[in-house]
């Protein structure tokens, strides 16, 4: 018998627990009398739909013959990428970090430093063996999702030895030290950043291309949205979720809760180096701007916009915030005034975000 | 380390543990043999979550050992004492009030299958977590409730999940802080019910506030007043003890 069953993800699963025949005839009534059925929830058709409409918004952007709108998208979708991951830690593992933007930021100065050594025909380093720089995505991101990981893992191995309020202010600062560490990297641009020559090559392709370039980020999206939900449906994900109900619990039932945490902060950490190689690549410029505590609250407001601790929330909120920020800002340059009501008013009558206000019923 | 040849279960020595001015366990000798079912009674506030805290590991003691299985226990933290069959259960209902009744379980049962660092397939349909986890609910009587959000259960039903999680983890010595606390009388009855099936499977150390179900289950008991144990005894003699009637039983006795 297949039968759904709602959870904590605002997601449907199945619950095919085999269970004694007796039992399960008994389990199974109680199930269907919750009435979800076999019929697809909301929250499915709404995932479709979104990666449907990403899938296939090049096509109309191109018989509109607008570019402009593509990058806008791509954009989006590289901090919906940074906020899926912010997510993981604040939403599911309820981590109040603020300091997510330094690891956005190694992953946009990783594509930054390379580009300008590959560009001068410098060497990355010359000690203690000398490491010339590439110019393939296939071996830059993964150096910038590693050096990000691992940023993470050593943040988190001290910050996530405190909790609430003192875990957020060490997470801003070590975030804000990695930030002055950038400003003061003259060679690479210092206070300034960065320009790149060009974007980098992916197996051959040419990611100059913005059409390549926008389905190169696609595809990068859907790995990770993927890659998140297997992972939160896991017992992986089950720990993380248990570690922020009731972490004592946890403990007392045997789990390290600490080794969990920090896991999945580094996993975090690995996916914001992902959309940092790739917004570093968008804009062909990198600066510490990426890495500024600015950002890691405007990455937290993101996912708080379109619905913490839900799978798609944090993708809607990464397109709200920025195209909103794009109208407005295009009529006045104090938008954030505008803007900040709007957060309000999201905040005041849509709990649990754009999104997850839509597939609140859904949720426990 | 001899792990064998001990009557014990647990054994406590010296246990002592301070919060500021206060000494709220005070040199306390505590040993549980094993297979017996031990209550530690003693009046409001006179330490007996602190003892249960000190001996589970969620918190470390000022001073004394403590041993289980004859190894010594002492310094381990919380998880790894669980990981050797010494678990808990709260007093205040300590569960994970968004998930299932069901997911709740499966969790306490995930603690004891090695590493969760699993990160692919879902455990929600992951029959080595389901089954027994299924299988502690009918214990506690809890089964029909098994899809429901643990956060909607009746305070009853919510005391029942926390023995199952206890039980899920399948340890050797429960430790188990008044499982009965609110409950109805009829819920009491299954409960004492419950313990008398519980007992001999494993050791366990019982604080309850209800008399009647403590001296009905224990072996033995230790009355404990301001942190210290005052006097350890079968039931019988216990109810003869003139400064237990003095100390805590009081108008009951009388
Ligand atoms: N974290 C703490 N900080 C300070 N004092 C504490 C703390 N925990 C307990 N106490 C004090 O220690 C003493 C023992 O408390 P404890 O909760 O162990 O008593 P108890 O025997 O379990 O009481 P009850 O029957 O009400 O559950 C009390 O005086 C309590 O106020
Ligand atoms: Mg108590």
């Amino acid at each position: 018998m297949q039968v759904t069953k709602t959870t904590t993800l605002g997601e449907t699963v199945a619950l095919n627990e085999p269970l004694a025949p007796a039992s399960s005839q008994q389990h199974g009534k109680v199930q269907v009398s919750h009435g979800t059925g076999r019929r697809w929830p909301l929250s499915r058709w709404l995932t479709l739909l979104t990666f449907a409409v990403l899938l296939a918004l090049p096509v109309l952007l191109a018989v509109l013959d607008n570019s402009f709108l593509l990058t806008l998208v791509s954009r989006c979708m590289i901090y919906g990428i940074a906020a899926i991951s912010l997510n993981l830690i604040l939403g599911y593992g309820g981590m109040l970090s603020l300091g997510h933007a330094a690891f956005f930021g190694i992953g946009a100065y990783v594509v930054g430093i390379t580009a300008q050594n590959f560009m001068y025909g410098t060497a990355l380093m010359e000690w203690p063996f000398e490491l010339a720089a590439s110019n393939d995505a296939i071996v830059v991101w993964p150096v910038a999702i590693l050096l990000s990981a691992l940023a993470a893992l050593l943040i988190g191995a001290i910050s996530l030895r405190t909790s609430g309020v003192y875990f957020l202010m060490l997470t801003l600062a070590f975030a804000q030290m990695i930030y002055f560490i950038f400003v003061s990297l003259d060679q690479y641009g210092g206070d300034d950043g960065m320009n790149l020559m060009s974007r980098n090559t992916l197996l051959g392709l040419d990611l100059d291309n913005d059409l390549t370039f926008y389905y190169v980020c696609f595809g990068c999206l859907l790995l990770i949205y993927l890659l998140v939900q297997r992972l939160i449906a896991a017992r992986f994900g089950m720990v993380l979720r248990g570690c922020k109900q009731n972490e004592q619990r946890m403990q007392a039932m045997g789990f390290p809760t600490y080794r969990y945490r920090l896991m999945a902060f580094a996993l975090a950490g690995a996916g914001a180096g992902l959309a940092g190689a790739l917004i570093g690549n968008q804009m062909e410029y990198v600066s510490p701007n990426l890495l500024h505590w600015k950002m890691s609250g405007e990455l937290m407001v993101m996912v708080l916009l379109g619905g913490l601790g839900t799978l798609l929330g944090p993708l809607w909120g990464a397109f709200a915030f920025l195209l909103v920020e794009d109208v407005l800002s295009g009529i006045t340059e104090h938008w954030m005034l505008f803007f900040g009501p709007f957060l309000i008013l999201v905040v005041l009558f849509a709990k649990g975000g754009i999104y997850g206000y839509l597939i609140r019923k859904e949720q426990p | 380390m001899s792990t064998t040849d001990t009557p014990w279960a647990l054994e406590a020595r010296g246990l002592v543990k301070r919060y500021g001015q206060l000494v709220a366990t005070d040199h306390a000798d505590i040993c549980v043999a094993k297979g017996e079912l031990h209550a530690l009674i003693g009046p409001n506030g006179a330490g007996k979550t602190t003892l249960i805290k000190q001996l589970s590991g969620e918190i470390f003691s000022d001073q004394g050992q403590i041993r289980f299985h004859g190894a010594d226990i002492t310094r381990m933290p919380i998880h790894q004492r669980a990981h050797r069959g010494l678990v808990r259960s709260y007093q205040i209902t300590s569960i994970f009030e968004e998930m299932s009744v069901i997911d709740n379980v499966a969790l306490a049962v995930q603690a004891l299958q090695g590493h969760s660092f699993r990160f692919w397939r879902p455990a929600a349909s992951d029959a080595r977590l389901r089954e027994p986890a299924f299988r502690c609910l009918e214990r506690v009587r809890l089964a029909h409730r098994a899809s429901v959000l643990a956060g909607n259960l009746a305070h009853g039903e919510k005391r029942q999940l926390e023995i199952a999680m206890t039980l899920a983890a399948e340890p050797s010595m429960l430790l188990l802080d008044e499982p009965m606390a609110g409950m109805s009388p009829e819920e009491s009855g299954q409960m004492v019910e419950l313990l008398q099936a519980l007992k001999g499977e494993h050791s366990i150390l019982l604080v309850e506030h209800d008399m009647d179900a403590v001296f009905s289950l224990s072996d033995r008991l230790t009355v404990l007043v301001y942190g210290k144990p005052l006097v350890t005894g079968t039931a019988a003699e216990i109810r003869n003890d003139q400064r237990v009637r003095e100390a805590y039983l009081g108008e009951e006795a009388a």
